[in-house]
């Protein structure tokens, strides 16, 4: 027996008809990129699913720990390979099952034959295995329907494949397979999980961040590394842009009435947004806004905000409550870093009270007063682009 | 010679050193917002990280604490004060250290019904006791892994299977005696929560540790500014943290268990050969207690005969040495009543040398040989 593959299926990808090979190549690179501490790794993909190898026991177990977290799987099964002969089936289902709890457990074979050569039909071989198997495991219970342990073998031309446990993946499509976006990320609880939801479905982003120094301090900025960096786990790296905004944001409090720079404020980010999304040759932008949450998310101001482009926004928790999207955000551990009590440039200069059914044309009228595009413009440029590695360096090894 | 490694240990100048060294550098608070103060934040959860990745176990949460007994508390108290409303019926061992009986001792006073396994000769319970005693308003369940008087290792993973698999309570487990020196060694079948102390492998004493699983609630003992995830308020001691963190990663990659084990079955061997003398727990013991007792003698005889010579033993276990009488591990093992007053234990350490091992034979045998003439006198 050789211990030693997972055999990952495929999730929704693989209903795409002509475009799968494309979606294939990409999960694949995914899991390279993911697996890719694993040294004696190898992976070879078809059209249905995925093997990925390793001599090392060690390292088989890392990729069960890691694959989990990449989006395009659906799930996986660590397998045994042997022979495709009856007696090696039958003594490698023994060893497969003796690796797993098997007291008072129901259980059942499911038998798969692409070798129709096979001595024995496919009821044959599972009543054969089954009875082979419960004369071995007096107390597994046999249960058709939703079996705790499921043994499943897979006989081809060349080789058996046994399995008893299946992993269930994260669903969704391989990042990147959707082309590619631009994240607006405050430090918050809900930008993060946004871009989370958008990554499931194969978007692909770079972040962008607005930074209004020396009121914001370092560890603000510190703390969206940090979860570009938590991000980074579920697929490819993420570029980060870091807009210097302070003085675009001193003009506004300036010249827009105090219940009216919240909106201009927004519009200006949008703005300075679509522009490095323009840039970077992105195609969409991202955002964590969640219907009526707070004023600059209520229809009216959406709208008003949303007048300054034509890229399409993706709000991925517009219709989600706020208990929910936390609930994801400690899942995929953004949560601890979102709550650092870190001011954000939103929370330096919040007005006294921000109108919630902002008038686009008054709006228009107040920025019309000061050359704000060419502030934008001077953002733009003015930017610093990081990429937060995902190995952060490690410190104070010589104190622990 | 010292050979009460048990009751604690010298701290190791490395240790002595992280402790200094963050006690200048990285002395900011933890929960200060400058950096400062982050940077101190970072250390303490590296410290935190690398206390739990030592342990080995499936328990990702830890609070650190003034040492063993604080944890024992906060693990009781505190789980039991967090979830009373799924029962009032709680279980441990007749051989717990202090922090743990007496956390008991004082539920019982607050309604709760307390069973106290018994345990065998060697000071082992049984795991039927255990099956028979657990209820379905079993809350929580405390047994040491290994004991401090007499050395016994309790099959902690399979009382952990069976009262995870028969009942809704969860398993606290006082390891101090046994950290970084016997491995739980089965991840999932672990106990949900484990006190660990930092003194006893050559960290400093005021450091220990409570390791818990992450669905588990606690409930303060104590009340503050919220620090620790609020179950352990106060400034948080970074240089204690980062101290146990460094003693802790010593203590796995540098004890000597073989040459302890070594050590033990030579006095073993030894003591079993002579008369008047019983060693307590011979089979069940860590390979680093060695405990005995002689006939018709108090313990604080031999204690005093062999530091004339310069060796240091103790009587049974430091805390309760102070108190005239019998320990309760030693009542509830049920030694001859002519042995029970003359209990010592010898605990070895890193330091230790077989030249000593030897020193302390003769030693014992010098005593031997005065007490025969006293007794034929």
């Amino acid at each position: 027996m050789n211990w030693n593959t997972i055999l990952i299926r495929y999730g929704e990808m693989s209903l795409k008809g002509k475009n799968k090979s494309k979606f294939v190549r990409k999960l694949k690179e995914n899991i390279k990129v993911a697996l890719s501490e694993l040294t004696t790794l190898k992976m070879r993909a078809e059209r249905d699913r995925m093997f990925v190898y390793t001599e090392r026991l060690e390292e088989l177990d890392r990729a069960i720990e890691i694959l989990p977290t990449v989006f395009g799987i659906q799930s996986f099964s660590p397998i045994a390979i042997c022979e495709p002969t009856l007696e090696a089936i039958k003594e490698t289902s023994l060893k497969v099952l003796g690796k797993t709890e098997t007291e008072g457990k129901t259980f059942k074979v499911d038998v798969k034959r692409t070798n129709k050569s096979f001595p024995l039909d496919t009821g044959e071989l599972q009543q054969e295995l089954g009875g082979h198997v419960l004369r071995a495991f007096p107390n597994l219970i046999v249960k058709m329907k939703k079996p705790e342990i499921l043994l499943y073998v897979e006989i081809q031309r060349e080789a058996a494949y046994i399995s008893s446990h299946t992993f269930k993946g994260a669903g969704g499509m391989p990042v990147g397979s959707n082309g590619h976006s631009l994240l607006l990320l405050s430090g918050g609880i809900d930008s993060p999980v946004a871009g989370y939801q958008m990554m499931k479905r194969g978007v692909a982003f770079d972040a962008i961040h607005f930074a209004s120094p020396p009121f914001t301090s370092d560890l603000a900025l510190q703390k969206v590394e940090d979860i570009v960096r938590q991000l980074t786990k579920f697929g490819s790296t993420i570029r980060l842009h870091i807009i210097p905004f302070t003085q675009l944001q001193q003009a506004i409090i300036k010249q827009v009435p105090s219940n009216l720079t919240m909106t201009t404020t927004r519009r200006m980010m949008m703005k300075i947004a679509d522009r490095v999304r323009e840039e970077t040759g992105a195609l969409g932008l991202i955002t964590g806004e969640s219907m009526g949450q707070v004023a600059s998310q209520t229809l009216e101001s959406l709208t008003t905000i949303n007048e300054v482009t034509s890229t399409p926004v993706l709000r991925p928790l517009i219709a989600m409550d706020k208990l929910d999207i936390i609930q994801i955000a400690e899942k995929i551990e953004t949560y601890e870093i979102s709550i650092r009590p870190f001011e954000d440039c939103c929370t330096v200069f919040t007005p006294p009270s921000s109108k919630t059914k902002p008038q686009l044309e008054k709006v228009r009228y107040y920025e019309s007063f000061e050359s704000f595009d060419e502030m934008v413009e001077e953002a733009v440029s003015n930017r610093t682009t990081v990429i937060p590695s995902q190995n952060k360096e490690e410190a104070f090894d010589d104190l622990l | 010679m010292y050979f009460d490694h048990s009751a604690t240990t010298k701290t190791d100048e490395r240790v002595l050193h992280t402790f200094m060294e963050v006690s200048t550098t990285y002395f900011s608070n933890p929960a200060s917002l400058h950096a400062a103060g982050k940077q101190a934040e970072k250390l303490l959860e590296k410290a935190r990280s690398q206390v739990l990745a030592t342990l080995g176990l499936e328990l990702t949460e830890g609070v650190f604490t003034s040492g063993g007994t604080e944890a024992n508390n906060l693990a009781i108290l505190g789980y039991v004060y967090a979830n009373q409303h799924k029962g009032r019926h709680l279980l441990t061992t007749a051989v717990e250290h202090p922090s743990v009986l007496h956390a008991f001792k004082y539920l019982e006073t607050q309604n709760f019904t307390v069973d106290y396994l018994t345990v065998d000769s060697e000071g082992r319970i049984s795991l039927a006791e255990l099956q028979s005693f657990l209820r379905p308003d079993t809350l929580l369940v405390s047994i040491m892994h290994v004991n401090n008087e007499i050395g016994t290792i309790q099959p902690i993973a399979e009382c952990a299977k069976i009262i995870h698999s028969q009942s809704r309570a969860v398993l606290h487990s006082d390891c101090v005696q046994s950290f970084g020196k016997i491995k739980l060694d089965d991840e999932q079948n672990c106990p949900d929560l484990v006190t660990l102390s930092g003194h006893k492998i050559y960290g400093v004493k005021g450091s220990g540790f409570l390791a818990y699983r992450k669905n588990i609630r606690l409930h303060a003992i104590s009340y503050g500014g919220g620090q620790e995830k609020n179950l352990r308020n106060g400034t948080v001691s970074v240089p204690h943290a980062a101290a146990l963190a460094k003693a802790a990663r010593l203590q796995v990659e540098e004890a000597n268990i073989q040459q302890f084990q070594q050590w033990r079955d030579e006095l073993v061997q030894f003591f079993s050969g002579i008369e008047d003398c019983l060693v307590l727990a011979p089979q069940a013991s860590a390979p680093y207690i060695v405990t005995v007792a002689f006939r018709h003698v108090t313990g604080e005889v031999v204690v005093n005969f062999l530091q004339e010579r310069g060796i240091f033993v103790s009587t049974s276990s430091a805390c309760s040495s102070k108190k005239s009488g019998v320990s309760h591990v030693i009542e509830a093992i049920r030694l001859p009543k002519d042995f029970e007053k003359g209990v010592i234990r010898i605990s070895f350490g890193k330091d230790q040398t077989t030249d000593e091992i030897h020193q302390l034979k003769k030693a014992v045998h010098q005593f031997m040989q005065l007490l025969k003439r006293g007794i034929r006198k």
